[in-house]
């Protein structure tokens, strides 16, 4: 579990982030959402320690994270993977190098030993055949495999997603969205996701924390969401009519009044 | 007052470099891929650029000696003694800030806007001692030697010109190059190398591991490192000069 504890950080006097407190479950997808330029990238940021916050906590377990020097932020690191917004690959390496590298770096296995876990890696986010490939010859969904594949390499007891979806289309978002989840119940692991992609927040969102202009604005799970009363939240979640109408749907079929094939035809039939 | 706290940040990041490395065999494979990108990589220019200044000096000297009183193998000394405490060192190492100087910075600047120096970070690597300590250290096993084979291409080409042109017959040009020999000039040569070598990987390390924003910002700050390099380079050769001859 992660917690935080009264976050704050501005750059050039100006606040980006304010007074935030959080917990971040073992084995649930947490979900860190809001606008562009709502903080949620700087929190992040700070999380993982890129970026030093002005106050506050930082708790991995029973770790805290804010009082330790570099070189235990640095060995602490070891037991973080992070997915980045670009995938953060190194693209004079192959597929297969990228995933290599921080074994090589930190392993003391056998050649054997670590070529096996790549393979397994590459494996378990179905990426057989591509460990010759460099990243300019890879797909966008592929890149983001690949990352999530470096990151679990070292099985880390933390997954940081930060914008996992951004640049994919639906049906591969579906999938990364799958393989994160997966991934997080499987290795029972803490996973705090930067996202504002609905789909997301609806699909695996077990913990949701809603950030407006630098502060918390609510907390809760994907059931609660639906019924949220908060304005601000809803205003930015169903922006469009047809997520609203979609959320209209759902807080019908939650609450056991219709049942999805009458959900299905009264959205055919207008 | 900006210069201060970027001498100060290019301080830190030095002190920063040095930590006890997460791998040893890794950084060394590291060291020994700069040592060819840095040193292999630009053989190939600083050969053909120091057979030329060697050619063009024994023209040029060739050209104003008109006094019948001094010897010939005056021309060989002189391009020798040009060669070996100027043309080799400095002309190499400003040709090599170009070169070496903007691949450097673009690369690290590269890593930097597409978030490679943080996905390093989180892995819990020292981002500055394993992408710029071997840059610094493969510079300075490389661009000493580079400096040598600058100095012997530099003459050869002087000697060959000569013999080719009829100026100076390559008898009297060797009797030249031996009369009047100051082995210190070697040894000063080196020394500029090694301070060169440093200037022209860590300024641009500094540029490139530091950009923020995008492409443009790659831009500029390959175009200010290699600015800047030559600039250190020219003051620290007078520097030097001043202070060790």
């Amino acid at each position: 579990m992660i917690s935080i504890n009264n976050i704050a950080k501005g750059f050039s006097d100006k606040p980006v982030i304010e007074g935030v407190s959080a917990e971040f479950e073992t084995g649930k997808c947490n979900l860190i959402i809001g606008a562009s330029g709502s903080g949620k990238t700087v929190l992040m940021k700070c999380l993982v320690g890129l970026i030093t916050p002005d106050a506050g906590e930082i708790m991995y377990d029973s770790e805290n994270f804010s009082l330790m020097d570099e070189e235990a932020k640095k060995n602490m690191r070891r037991k973080i993977g992070m997915l980045f917004q670009g995938s953060a690959l190194f693209d004079s390496k192959t597929v297969e190098q990228n995933i290599m590298f921080p074994l090589d770096m930190f392993s003391h296995d056998t050649r054997a030993e670590k070529q096996k876990r790549v393979d397994m890696v590459l494996d378990r986010v179905n990426l057989n055949g591509a460990h010759k490939k460099f990243p300019a010859e890879i797909s966008g969904g592929m890149k983001k495999r690949v990352g999530i594949a470096r990151s679990i390499v070292l099985n880390p007891q933390y997954l940081f997603c930060d914008e996992p979806n951004s640049g994919l289309d639906p049906q591969t978002s579906l999938v990364i969205d799958k393989l994160i989840r997966e991934i997080t119940t499987e290795y029972n692991i803490t996973t705090v996701i930067n996202t504002h992609d609905m789909n997301s927040v609806m699909e695996i969102g077990d913990r949701i924390l809603y950030m407006y202009q630098g502060k918390k604005e609510w907390e809760g799970n994907s059931k609660e969401i639906i019924f949220s009363k908060n304005e601000k939240l809803n205003s930015f979640i169903f922006a469009s009519d047809f997520l609203k109408d979609a959320k209209d749907m759902r807080m019908l079929e939650l609450s056991g009044k219709i049942d999805e094939k009458r959900n299905m035809d009264q959205l055919l039939n207008g | 007052m900006k210069i201060f706290t970027r001498f100060g940040a290019f301080i830190l990041m030095l002190k920063g470099m040095f930590t006890k490395p997460e791998n040893w065999r890794m950084y060394w494979k590291e060291l020994m891929h700069q040592c060819v990108e840095l040193g292999i990589g630009s053989m190939g220019i600083v050969s053909i650029v120091s057979v030329f200044i060697g050619a063009v000096s024994t023209l040029q000297t060739a050209y104003q000696f008109i006094s019948p009183i001094i010897p010939r193998s005056v021309i060989a000394q002189i391009v020798r003694d040009t060669v070996i405490l100027e043309f080799a060192p400095t002309i190499t190492c400003v040709v090599l800030a170009g070169v070496v100087g903007s691949k450097i910075s673009s690369e690290l600047g590269n890593m930097r806007v597409s978030e490679q120096i943080d996905a390093l970070e989180i892995m819990g690597i020292n981002t500055k001692a394993y992408l710029i300590l071997p840059k610094i250290l493969a510079a300075l096993i490389t661009i000493p030697l580079l400096v040598i084979l600058a100095m012997t291409l530099g003459i050869w080409g002087g000697r060959f010109v000569g013999e080719v042109t009829g100026i100076l017959p390559n008898e009297v040009f060797d009797r030249g190059l031996v009369e009047a020999f100051v082995p210190y000039n070697v040894k000063f040569a080196l020394i500029k190398a090694y301070t060169f070598a440093f200037i022209i990987t860590a300024i641009p390390a500094y540029f490139g591991y530091n950009v923020k924003g995008g492409a443009l910002e790659i831009g500029r700050a390959s175009t200010t490192a290699v600015v800047s390099s030559c600039i250190i380079i020219l003051l620290a050769d007078y520097i030097l000069a001043a202070v060790l001859l």
